[in-house]
């Protein structure tokens, strides 16, 4: 089988939601911006790309209707390259990664573009309706309930106080923090321009480096209210009944940001890279999905670790680097746990909780950033996997060449 | 026409008046179906008719279905190979929608002049007129669909016109409970156009006929918009995301009616009236194929409505009333049973030792009403009729003339039999003695009775005003009037009686020990205390039985224990039990909710949580490895309350398996979908609740032990219902 290596990985900086810089920026305009950018900053001849796959998890309104294959036409690509959009929830940027290598792999494309797009100020989260959330024979059936309550839930079983995820929060923020002072960023992050050209955004500007325990403590929980009014704790008991009551510890400062940003990943063969005088920077070595309980919902990341090192024939100690989503602090604290993983070697250059998660977009872009981060730090293999909505978990391992 | 009559007026529009013959209550039977069918043609067809107004016998439009023509239905289902009865019950059961739809589609205005009850397939068929007008000077006037109350959906349109009208919100708040609501309450809700007087009445719905030739439905409408949208509407997404979680929070998935319900509005409100009556009606199959809409039509209704009439009573007496009644010890109990006496009209001596303790008792009543005017719901003068009726004393004297006297002492043998030659030297001959003992043998304490004949059990459950079953314990010279008369007590007092014989916690509380030694033996088992409740909960039991023994107080249990330790030995007290208790009072001075402190910690907001010292009982080895499942758990608790109730019937403690069903779910709650303890066996069928119950006997013991009544049920095949039914029984 082909090998599919990453040729380039960009970002969008990250917009908040309230009066944030990125809202009069169109979602399209986000998407095509990154596949301008990857294609300028390369010199590459787009008719060489045969795929443009981008994650997006609200795909209506101006999201719907393909935006990849929307984008790909405003960016000026080359007629001949297709596009489509794919929603795996929060892992959707992974998933199109995956499915850019998978194509390579296969020989369906010799070169394709994988990424993602949300504008989540623009097209609110949950607009696109869906049957999960209100059709009983799935949302009462199956116990379906939205995800702060899988997280709460993680939290309760598994042990971690609000101390715990609000000390995981500080530290998300203060790395982001750092990263951004030490320039870490400055190799894949793109700044988003206007239609003139200016610049609108160059930072992340969800970030709070400030944050200490004393004003995490004071945040209410986010979840809680909603729970007492529809009753979703209790349903979520009637799943986990050796739970009595739910210790509802996440807020809006230990879970992740809404934000809108857009990320693009190259993909492509060896013989594509010497085509277009490009230099692979790193190697997929390994890719899986996976379903998981889909009530607790977030617990999709452990299995699909467990499954994506096994494909690689890989364990856990040849892992130098790990990128697990910031979705919500008990995700990442569950995952620390369950595999003994040493927090300096998780979500180094900090995370969703302080930079945000554009949903369809975070895979990809936190794929880029442990990327980087290992070309600095001279590292070697890195997993990156985050939690998705639904029950499910997304990964991949990749490995510098 | 048997049960309508047709008149048509000068204007040429008809009034069809509901009055079926020789009934108090319209019923909506298979037969007046086809008549509202065959003048719904008339209608349509007769040119003279201009539109039609549709009312009822005065003071009762139509209370619903007639719930055991139902029964009919799944006798011929029964019949029928199993592959062809889901197309045979959809062609039965749609019959009512093509009737209802060819009537608002008659193309003549047809307006509903509602004068009376109008609930369930009776209130489906005014929503399916073009206008529905109530009389607003009947107080007794409700309106609803409470078909889900006893496990049914409204079959009839209603799941698709109501939400149409009134919004998904609305109609599932109605629906979903079961709510029968005044007319004012549906007139804002906007199921009704209007409302006036019922002298009014006709005239008002004929004007509206006249003046409306084109009436169309709503929805029949190009421009209809569902209100408050539908399931992908912005706002209606809220609503439908909701219903879910709320509704499995108070059903955990065991009421197969609410969820279809939900399903039929979710799936019927996204497509036309037409094609939303097709999926209500096949959620309508479905749930008539399955075992909880019989088993709790025929616990909760049918079996219920004949024990409130007073079934029970012995051939050759006959029912008589009960005006004056004397309570004697003014506790929460006896003041429970002065204000549910004194609000049914009876007059009520409430008696105590002290003067002040008799206050205390009548001074519940005064709360109770001083409540109910609060809330609008009684009258000042109302209120102080009612406690008027009772007079609080210390005096033996006033009871001369009773018809009965409820002794609700504290339960000692020595003072019961005291108050009851106190209170014989004063009451008339043919009073009848109740003692509201839970534990003590009624056949005992009348030894202290000269007139044993006349002293009864009558075992109330606490607290005596929400809680609805009564039982009567027949000791062994209780006369056949003396279980007459009480009769004619439980049932005045809107209560529902079952006439149990004398034994050692009589029929529910044995069988609800058997639920909290379980919740105990898991406990010891190891299994999480959290896990036993929830467990119990799914299950259908309104509460675990950790919190169940809280309620009831943990050194109540204590004592019981010390008396059986010192009656019997200390060998006769086996099980897992006595160590928890021993210890939770010896140790702890956890005596339950009374004390704060039980198997929960009781917090001042009202909250409570688990105790964490519970794991002490544990075995020493800890947490059982992996944690049983909740459908093991719920097989522990309900088996082994079946298995007691079986008992009961096989010593003859109960003999009518209508009165251990209902008894089972208004004494202890027991799992209302099952349609009780014996519908619980009969449902599973005896050969396979025996095999269950004897792999729980090899693995836990002897609490699992079945009955040879059981075995020789399940040799032959046969359920409660047919070897002990009576005819009545659906």
């Amino acid at each position: 089988m082909t090998e599919a290596y990453i040729y380039d990985a960009i970002r969008t900086p990250r917009g908040k939601k309230k009066k944030g810089s990125l809202n009069e920026i169109t979602a399209l305009a986000l998407a095509s911006q990154q596949l301008q950018a990857i294609r300028d900053r390369n010199e590459l001849d787009t008719s060489l790309v045969d795929d443009v796959i981008m994650g997006c998890v609200t795909p209506i309104g101006e999201e719907g209707a393909n935006i990849a294959r929307t984008a790909v036409i405003e960016a000026g690509y080359a007629e001949t390259t297709a596009g489509y959009q794919i929603n795996r929830f929060c892992a959707s940027g992974l998933e199109a990664v995956n499915v850019a290598a998978a194509k390579v792999m296969c020989g369906e494309a010799d070169m394709a573009i994988g990424g993602g797009v949300e504008s989540m100020s623009r097209v609110p989260m949950g607009s696109d309706g869906g049957a999960m959330g209100v059709d009983p024979s799935i949302s009462f059936d199956h116990m379906i309930v939205p995800q702060g309550i899988g997280a709460d839930m993680i939290a309760t079983i598994y042990g971690f106080s609000r101390d715990d995820v609000d000390a995981y929060a500080v530290e998300s923020q203060k790395r982001s923090a750092q990263s951004w002072k030490e320039g870490r960023f400055a190799k894949s992050v793109v700044p988003v321009k206007d239609q003139l050209g200016l610049m609108i955004l160059d930072h992340d500007e969800h970030m709070r480096p400030g944050t200490d325990m004393q004003s995490l403590g004071g945040l209410n929980s986010a979840f809680k209210g909603l729970s007492d009014f529809v009753g979703f704790e209790n349903v979520a008991i009637q799943k986990y009944p050796e739970v009595e009551a739910i210790n509802f510890v996440h807020t809006g400062g230990n879970s992740s940001g809404i934000v809108d940003g857009a990320a693009a990943v190259l993909v492509g063969s060896k013989e594509a890279g010497i085509r277009t005088g490009l230099k692979p920077r790193a190697r997929i070595r390994a890719m899986a999905s996976i379903g998981s309980e889909p009530t607790i919902m977030l617990t999709g990341p452990v299995a699909v670790t467990e499954k994506v090192l096994k494909k690689a024939g890989m364990s856990i100690e040849d892992i130098d680097l790990f990128e697990l989503n910031e979705a919500f602090a008990s995700v990442v604290l569950r995952h620390m746990q369950a595999f003994n993983i040493d927090h300096a070697k998780m979500n180094v250059c900090g995370g969703a909780i302080a930079m945000g998660h554009p949903l369809g977009a975070t895979g990809a872009m936190v794929l880029g950033t442990v990327l980087d981060e290992l070309e600095r730090t001279g590292k070697s293999t890195a997993l990156v996997t985050l939690c998705v909505g639904g029950g499910m978990g997304t990964a991949t391992i990749i490995e510098r060449v | 026409m048997k049960h309508f009559t047709l008149e048509i007026d000068k204007d040429g529009i008809a009034l069809i008046t509901f009055d079926s013959p020789n009934v108090t209550m319209n019923l909506l039977s298979t037969e007046a179906l086809q008549e509202i069918s065959e003048w719904t043609d008339e209608i349509a067809s007769n040119a003279a008719i201009t539109g039609a107004v549709i009312t009822g016998q005065p003071n009762a439009f139509c209370a619903g279905a007639d719930l055991s023509g139902l029964g009919a239905i799944f006798s011929e289902v029964e019949k029928l190979d199993r592959n062809e009865r889901a197309a045979f019950l959809y062609k039965e059961l749609f019959q009512i929608n093509e009737i209802f739809r060819k009537l608002e589609t008659c193309g003549k205005p047809v307006a509903a002049a509602i004068n009376g009850l109008a609930l369930g397939g009776g209130f489906e068929i005014t929503l399916a007129c073009h206008y529905r007008i109530a009389s607003n000077d009947n107080p007794k006037l409700k309106l609803g669909l409470p078909e889900a109350m006893v496990g049914v959906l409204p079959g009839g349109g209603g799941t698709q016109r109501m939400p149409r009208l009134i919004g998904a919100m609305n109609a599932f708040d109605l629906m979903l409970q079961g709510k029968m609501i005044n007319v004012e309450k549906a007139h804002t809700l906007g199921l009704l156009h209007d409302t006036c007087p019922a002298a009014e009445l006709i005239e008002k719905a004929k004007a509206w006929v006249k003046a409306n030739p084109e009436a169309k439905q709503p929805w029949d409408q190009d421009k209809y918009r569902i209100p408050g949208g539908g399931p992908y509407h912005p706002a209606g997404y809220q609503t439908f995301g909701a219903a879910s979680p709320m509704l499995r929070k108070n059903t955990y998935g065991n009421y197969p009616a609410q969820r279809y319900i939900l399903a039929s509005v979710y799936e019927g409100l996204q497509v036309d009236i037409d094609a939303g009556l097709r999926i209500e009606c096949r959620y309508f199959t479905k749930l008539m194929m399955r075992p909880e809409s019989r088993n709790m039509i025929r616990s909760i209704f049918l079996s219920k409505q004949s024990l409130d009439k007073g079934e029970a009573r012995p051939a050759g007496q006959s029912k008589g009333t009960i005006d004056k009644i004397a309570v004697i010890g003014a506790g929460f109990m006896g003041a429970g049973v002065a204000y549910v006496s004194a609000m049914s009209g009876i007059d009520v001596a409430i008696i105590d030792v002290d003067q002040a303790a008799a206050d205390k008792g009548k001074e519940f009543t005064a709360t109770e009403v001083a409540k109910r005017v609060g809330w609008g719901k009684m009258t000042q003068e109302k209120a102080d009729s009612i406690l008027n009726r009772i007079t609080a004393t210390t005096d033996y004297g006033v009871m001369g003339d009773v018809d009965l006297v409820v002794e609700a002492v504290f339960e000692s043998r020595e003072l019961k039999a005291k108050i009851t030659k106190m209170a014989e030297e004063v009451l008339p001959k043919t009073a009848i003695f109740g003692s509201n003992t839970s534990t003590l043998p009624i056949t005992g304490l009348a030894e202290a009775s000269q007139r044993p004949e006349n002293f009864i059990g009558i075992h109330f459950f606490s607290p005596v005003h929400k809680m609805m079953l009564v039982e009567l314990i027949v000791g062994e010279k209780t006369s056949d009037y003396a279980i007459s008369r009480a009769l004619d007590f439980v049932t005045r007092i809107k209560k529902t009686p079952i006439v149990v014989s004398d034994t050692r916690g009589f029929y529910a509380n044995r069988c609800v020990m058997r639920y909290i030694e379980q919740g105990m033996g898991l406990l010891s088992e190891g299994v999480k205390p959290a896990l036993i409740e929830n467990a119990a909960r799914m299950a259908g039991m309104p509460v675990g039985p950790l919190s169940l023994q809280d309620e009831v107080a943990i050194d109540l249990g204590y004592k019981i224990l010390k008396q059986t330790e010192e009656d019997l030995g200390a060998d006769a007290i086996k099980g897992p039990t006595a160590p928890i208790i021993r210890s939770m009072i010896e140790n702890h001075d956890r005596k339950g909710r009374k004390n704060s402190k039980g198997f929960y910690d009781y917090q001042p907001d009202g909250s409570k949580r688990l105790w964490p010292g519970l794991s002490e009982f544990a075995p020493k080895s800890g947490l059982a490895e992996p944690q049983v499942s909740p459908a093991y758990i719920k097989d522990r608790l309900l088996v082994a309350m079946a298995l007691e109730a079986a008992r009961c019937m096989e010593e003859g403690i109960v003999q009518d398996p209508r009165e251990a069903d209902v008894g089972s779910i208004l004494g202890w709650g027991f799992a209302p979908y099952t349609g009780g303890v014996l519908s619980y066996i009969d449902t599973m069928g005896a050969a396979v609740f025996v095999a269950r119950a004897d792999e729980l006997a090899a693995e836990t013991g002897s609490a699992y032990l079945v009955p040879e009544l059981l075995r020789d049920m399940a040799k032959n095949g046969e359920t409660f219902y047919g070897r002990f039914g009576t005819a009545k029984a659906a």
